[in-house]
Formats: structure tokens, C-alpha cells, sequence
């Protein structure tokens, strides 16, 4: 491998290569090479770098320097600025949304975004190029292993695990090294260890990022589980909808063959262990862990009541371990650094890191990875910049069409399994929307009950009639046509669907209407009493009204499609409400600002 | 692979070429490009570092390159920077001055003072 003075590392995660990073590298290397420093300076396509919101990224070792919203035009200026000369591109360079600090000076890890977080799970996205095995091996790639194959028994292993405090990153917080436990105590011939990276949350994608980014880590980890439970088969079950995540995990897959890494007689030690891939359809259901296993097998994904839980009774009858992709994204650093090092991280009952995927009404749209116990407050308003345009922050959504509402007045409150899910929220997979004042937050519940009654699957009663009788009342809400009884009655069936339904989707799908309803009952109210939205949201409730900032210049009667504002010339004009179509054109055309949604 | 031995061997080999991307301490030799820098000299000296970061096998080192700092009767000029330690700067840098100051400076320490921009100005 020739060495190289300078790296440039381009994104190539989903986020920026949407942005157009793949022809960034391309320009890259076709300037690189006209200038002659092609053998000078390399080109490096890696994960992600967590703030999408900048994308495309570039950065430029040995200085750092982080260029943010590069284009392909730029490149030609930061070849023969930066790398021939060794001028860095300030124009490009990345300034803070919040204290407006140029990135010119600092180091990386200095930035507002990236200062208050701690990289466990994500340590190499945006480091290494994850298609090389090389370089995750530089990074202390594969020491997990072949530490615990040669100096680590199972059980050692296990115990490791569950010293650490892991608990499941998908979304309920079961500890890890429990779930390793039973399914060693499980006796068969043959065990699996699947990886599960069906994330299908809305919003988030740290799965997937770190799937692109440091495919190979989760390998790693899933033959350290598969020696700990005794499996010598794993599956990784991952959405067709990541092309990236699947093309890089294939080519991990053939690189660990490769080297010996995956297969036969792994490090002489006698263990065998091969990964194998299953693309899913994008059934939000077969998240679900045992309809995640009949999809695997072949069958429709629905789930099967528990027990016999997989541990017992799992992937093709056999006893089988399930981890999410960012729980097996801490294992080798576990086992590399100790359980201490990972419980000194984080709080006693929540160890280690949280990954989320920062989106919604938020600055620094992206992926940010902290400590445990971290405040709301910190993500929201340090790492997340806070909330564009000036606008009041309302409420964060967290745990997708599972999690609840947590309001600006528990903002405080430290992020961990235990005190998510006493506010009614829940640490869910770790997507996070962030909303203000302008999101209706009845509204916001049924949106993310029109999702679950698009993907119950149908098996049992609760879920598939029950969640639909619950949106249908939203749907009224919204539309003005709500009645009084209408709150108790979501809650009534909100607590029998909780009860009964079969899997995880029903029995969490009326969350998202519960935590909303404890902490903006009052909006609900206004909608059905008042038949009024105070966030101004819901079409059906609002009159477009022309305040007397009205010059009766006659340009929205003119402009308005259904003919429904009348006025003289210079004269005020009034809008006709009963014939209002609410297009919002008046308000576009208006140049005084006087025409008002209320 | 079969032995810990052979994963290590891989992972000296590729350290050393993706060192920079750590944010950790390394010396570091600063070369003056702009204009003034590059009519004077510095790419052939610069390579020169590469050539010999590369011979020694140095981790921890990174070559990297800076604009005019405005004394360009003295180019090519660079800086090495050891971590924790003041910059030291060198003047009128030739070529074979460069194994010198990679061995004595950058490894060992002890700054090559004939060559820095203090000797010419005494």
C-alpha cells in the first residue's frame, strides 16, 4: 500500500450520496490526476459522518478540515487551493448554525455537534472506507475475535456481556447478555444468531448508517455471538430499501471469507461460522422478531405468539439469538475494553450509548451518538443547533410509531430506557422528530397511527380492527368533527388494544395517541369543543381571514381560484369563508402580509 | 489467517497509512506552498519527507502544507511540530537537508539548529 501525505474522505453514505457525493469522488480523482498528485493525496469513500444536514461532506486529513455542502464545481478549487497549495477553501468551510463559529481552527471533535458526543457504536462511520477490511482491521478490526476464540471461553464471553449492562438497541432495552444466556442454555445441534436490521421507524436510520459505514463491525460481533451461543450459522435480515447497507455488507461478507475471518476453522481455533443475507420487503412487521423469522424462512411475516421465545424455539425451529444492528455495533469494544470501561459510560441502569437520528423542525438534521443519562436539552439544543427560523420548540418525538410525545417542560429529563418509558415515551430504536410550535400534535398522533393500521399485518382482532376504529376518531378530530367523549374513548380503546394485541406493533401502536393526549389534552380539546387548532395545522379548521394591514391592492381577489375575495380598489377586502377552497394562494400573493390562517 | 499474529501484521501495514485519520497526537512537518514556496522548492522537499516518513517506517508523523506566512526570502520554509513542544522552524530547505532533520529532529528529539530560522538570523 504506497503512503499517502493527505486523505480526502468523502461521504458515501445515503444521506450525501443523494447529494451527489458519488460524483464528488469521481472529480476528485479526475483533478487529483491532472494535477499529478495522485500518488500523493488519496481518495477515500467512507460512512457516515453523522451530520447530514452539511452534506455532501468532505474532510481533509492530516489539517481536518471539514468542507460542508461541497458541490461538484468546488472540487476543482479545493485541489488546487488546498492540496497543491495548501490554502484552505474558507467559503467552504463548515460554520456552526448556533454560535456561528468557523470550523477553520478547531479540530473535528471541537465542533458545537460532534463535542458533546461519544462514538462507541459509530467509531469508525466516517473514518474508515468501509469496503476495505484492511482498514477496519487497522482500527483494532477483528481483536474481538480472535480475543475470544483464543483466550475466552463462551461463558466468559457471556459474562462479559452481561457485566457490561448492554441492553437491546432496537427499541425494548433487554439485556443483551441475557438473551445470549438463554440461547446457550438451549441444547441443539444447530443454533442461529441473527443480526436484526429491519429498521423501519420513520425517521430513523442509524442502522442503516452504521451498516454503510462499518459493515465488518457487525460480522465481527455476530461470530462473537455465535461462539458465545454456540451457532455456527448467522443471518443478517436487512430491507431491501438499503441498496448501500446491502452491496457494502455483501463485499464485507466476501472480504471475511476471504482472509478466514467467516468459514471453517476461524483463527485454528476449531470454530465455524458463516453470515448469511435475507432482503426483506419492507414490512414494518417483520421488525417483530418472530415474524422477522417465518419472513426469513420463507413465509408470510406474521408474528407467533411467545413463548416458545427463539432462544427455545426460534429460526427453523432451533434456538435462536436476535440483536439489532446497533446492540452487535458495541459488542467487539466490549470485549476488547471490558465490561468497566463500557458501565463507566453512560448511567447504572442504561450503560453505554444511544444512537439517534436527529430529524423534524432541527438545525443539524443527522446521526449523533451520546452517553446515556445525557439531557433532552443537550441533544435538542447544543448537538442539534435548535430549532431553525426562530421558531419554539413543542414537543420531540421519540420512538417512532411505538414511542410517545415528551413536551418542552420535561426537556430536562435524562435520556435512558427507564425514564423514557415513565414519561409514557419510550427509547424506541432511536429515532427522534423534533417539532414546534407549528406541528398540531393531534395531528402528529395520527399520522403515526395511519402508519401502524397500514402495517398491522392483519393476524389478530385488537391490532387490525382496533387501531383503525382509533385513527378513524383522529381522523374526525382533525376534520372538525369531533365530539365530546372522543378522548376517553381513545383511551378506552388505546388500554384494551395495549392488552391484547399479539406483538410489539399492536400493543405499542396506541402510544404515540396516549403520551399526547397526557401532555396536549388541551388540544385536543380546542379541536373538538372549539373546533379550533391552535397550532393552525389542520386544514378543515381554519379561516384564511385579511386583517386591516389590507392596502386593497386587489391582487389576491385576482389571483384567488374560487373568486371568493371581494373588496373595492384601496378599499379592505374580506374573504368569503363558506366558498374558501384554503389553497393558501391569497397568502402567497399577498406583499403586505395581511391575509392570516386562524 | 490463522493467528493473531496475522491479523496484527495487517493492521501494522494499514495503520501507518490511515494514522492521520485519528485525531491523535503526531508530529507534524508544515510546508509553506503558496507561490513564493513552490518557485523556491518545496514539492521536491516535501516528497522528500514522504520518501523518508515512508523508508523509516514512522507512524505518527504527518507531512502536510500551509500557505505564504510572508517571509519569502527564506523559502522553502516549514515548521515541525512535535506534540506538546514549540514549532520549530527551518529555512532555505534543500532536499538533502531532509534525512537530517527526520532523524534527528522528528526521532530524536534534538532540533537541527543550523538549520532553523534562528541560526540565520543571529
Amino acid at each position: 500500500m504506497e503512503l499517502y501525505r493527505s486523505h480526502v474522505l468523502v461521504c458515501g453514505g445515503t444521506g450525501c450520496s443523494s447529494s451527489g457525493s458519488a460524483n464528488l469522488i469521481e472529480r476528485f480523482e479526475q483533478q487529483l490526476k491532472e494535477k499529478g498528485l495522485e500518488n500523493e493525496v488519496k481518495v477515500v469513500r467512507t460512512g457516515c459522518f453523522g451530520l447530514c444536514e452539511a452534506g455532501p461532506v468532505v474532510i481533509v486529513y492530516p489539517e481536518g478540515t471539514f468542507y460542508s455542502r461541497v458541490k461538484v464545481d468546488d472540487v476543482d478549487e479545493i485541489v488546487s487551493e488546498h492540496l497543491l497549495k495548501g490554502r484552505k477553501v474558507q467559503r467552504l468551510i463548515y460554520v456552526d448554525h448556533k454560535t456561528k463559529e468557523s470550523s477553520a481552527q478547531k479540530s473535528l471533535a471541537e465542533i458545537g455537534f460532534y463535542k458533546q458526543q461519544q462514538r462507541v457504536a459509530l467509531r469508525n462511520c466516517g473514518v474508515i472506507d468501509p469496503e476495505n477490511i484492511d482498514e477496519y482491521i487497522a482500527f483494532d478490526g477483528y481483536r474481538a475475535l480472535a480475543k475470544a476464540l483464543t483466550e475466552m471461553t463462551p461463558e466468559q464471553v457471556i459474562k462479559e456481556v452481561l457485566d457490561s449492562g448492554l441492553r437491546g438497541r432496537g427499541g425494548a432495552g433487554f439485556p443483551t447478555g441475557k438473551k445470549w444466556q438463554f440461547a446457550r442454555a438451549s441444547k441443539a445441534e444447530q443454533k442461529y444468531f441473527v443480526c436484526n436490521a429491519d429498521e423501519g421507524d420513520p425517521g430513523a436510520f442509524m442502522d442503516r448508517s452504521l451498516l454503510e459505514g462499518d459493515p465488518h463491525a457487525i460480522l465481527e460481533a455476530m461470530a462473537i455471538g455465535g461462539y458465545a451461543i454456540g451457532a455456527s450459522e448467522g443471518w443478517i435480515y436487512v430491507r431491501a430499501e438499503y441498496p448501500i447497507a446491502v452491496k457494502r455488507l455483501e463485499k464485507a461478507i466476501a472480504q471475511a471469507r476471504d482472509y478466514g475471518l467467516l468459514g471453517e476453522n476461524i483463527f485454528d481455533t476449531g470454530f465455524n461460522f458463516d453470515i448469511h443475507i435475507r432482503l426483506g420487503a419492507g414490512a414494518f412487521v417483520c421488525g417483530e422478531e418472530t415474524a422477522l423469522m417465518a419472513s426469513i424462512e420463507g413465509r408470510r411475516g406474521e408474528p407467533k405468539p411467545k413463548p416458545p421465545f427463539p432462544a427455545v424455539k426460534g429460526l427453523f425451529e432451533s434456538p435462536t439469538n436476535i440483536n439489532n444492528v446497533e446492540t452487535l455495533g458495541n459488542i467487539a469494544q466490549i470485549i476488547l475494553k471490558g465490561a468497566d470501561w463500557f458501565k463507566s459510560i453512560g448511567t447504572p441502569a442504561s450503560t453505554g450509548t444511544k444512537v439517534f437520528a436527529l430529524g423534524g423542525k432541527i438545525n443539524n438534521t443527522g446521526l449523533v451518538e451520546i452517553p446515556m443519562g445525557t439531557p433532552l436539552r443537550t441533544i435538542i439544543e447544543d448537538i442539534g443547533g435548535g430549532i431553525p427560523n426562530g421558531k419554539k420548540f413543542k414537543a420531540v418525538q421519540t420512538g417512532g410509531p411505538s414511542g410517545g410525545c415528551i413536551p418542552a417542560s420535561l426537556l430536562d429529563i435524562p435520556v435512558e430506557y427507564d425514564t423514557l418509558t415513565s414519561v409514557g415515551a419510550m427509547m424506541g430504536s432511536g429515532g427522534m422528530i423534533v417539532m414546534d410550535e407549528d406541528n398540531c400534535m393531534v395531528d402528529i398522533a395520527r399520522f403515526f397511527l395511519d402508519f401502524t393500521v397500514d402495517e398491522s399485518c392483519g393476524k389478530c382482532t385488537p391490532c387490525r380492527v382496533g387501531t383503525r376504529r382509533m385513527l378513524e376518531i383522529l381522523q374526525r378530530i382533525t376534520e372538525g368533527k369531533g365530539e365530546e367523549g372522543d378522548i376517553e374513548k381513545l383511551e378506552e380503546l388505546a388500554e384494551s388494544i395495549k392488552s391484547s394485541a399479539l406483538c410489539g406493533l399492536g400493543q405499542t401502536a396506541p402510544n404515540p395517541v396516549l403520551s399526547t393526549i397526557k401532555f396536549f389534552r388541551d388540544e385536543y380539546e380546542a379541536h373538538i369543543r372549539e373546533k379550533r387548532c391552535p397550532a393552525h395545522h389542520c386544514q378543515a379548521l381554519l379561516n384564511y381571514v385579511i386583517t386591516d394591514k389590507c392596502r386593497g391592492c386587489t391582487a389576491c381577489a385576482r389571483k384567488c381560484p374560487v373568486g371568493c375575495i371581494s373588496g373595492e380598489l384601496k378599499g379592505q377586502h374580506v374573504i368569503d369563508t363558506s366558498k374558501c377552497i384554503k389553497c393558501g394562494t391569497c397568502i402567497a400573493t399577498c406583499k403586505f402580509g395581511a391575509i392570516i390562517k386562524e | 489467517m490463522k493467528s493473531l499474529a496475522d491479523l496484527e501484521a495487517i493492521r501494522k501495514r494499514t495503520l501507518e497509512n490511515i494514522n492521520m485519520r485519528k485525531d491523535e497526537d503526531a508530529a507534524r512537518v508544515v510546508i509553506g506552498m503558496a507561490t513564493c514556496g513552490i518557485a523556491a522548492g518545496a514539492r521536491p522537499v516535501m516528497l522528500a519527507f514522504m520518501d523518508e516518513i515512508k523508508k523509516r517506517n514512522l507512524q505518527h508523523v504527518t507531512v502536510s502544507q500551509t500557505g505564504c506566512v510572508g517571509m519569502c526570502r527564506y523559502e522553502p520554509m516549514l515548521d515541525v511540530i512535535l506534540p506538546g513542544q514549540e514549532k520549530v522552524t527551518y529555512i532555505h530547505v534543500k532536499p538533502e537537508m531532509v534525512p537530517r532533520i527526520v532523524a534527528e529532529h522528528i526521532v530524536n528529539g534534538h532540533p537541527v539548529t543550523e538549520y532553523t530560522i534562528g541560526a540565520a538570523e543571529d
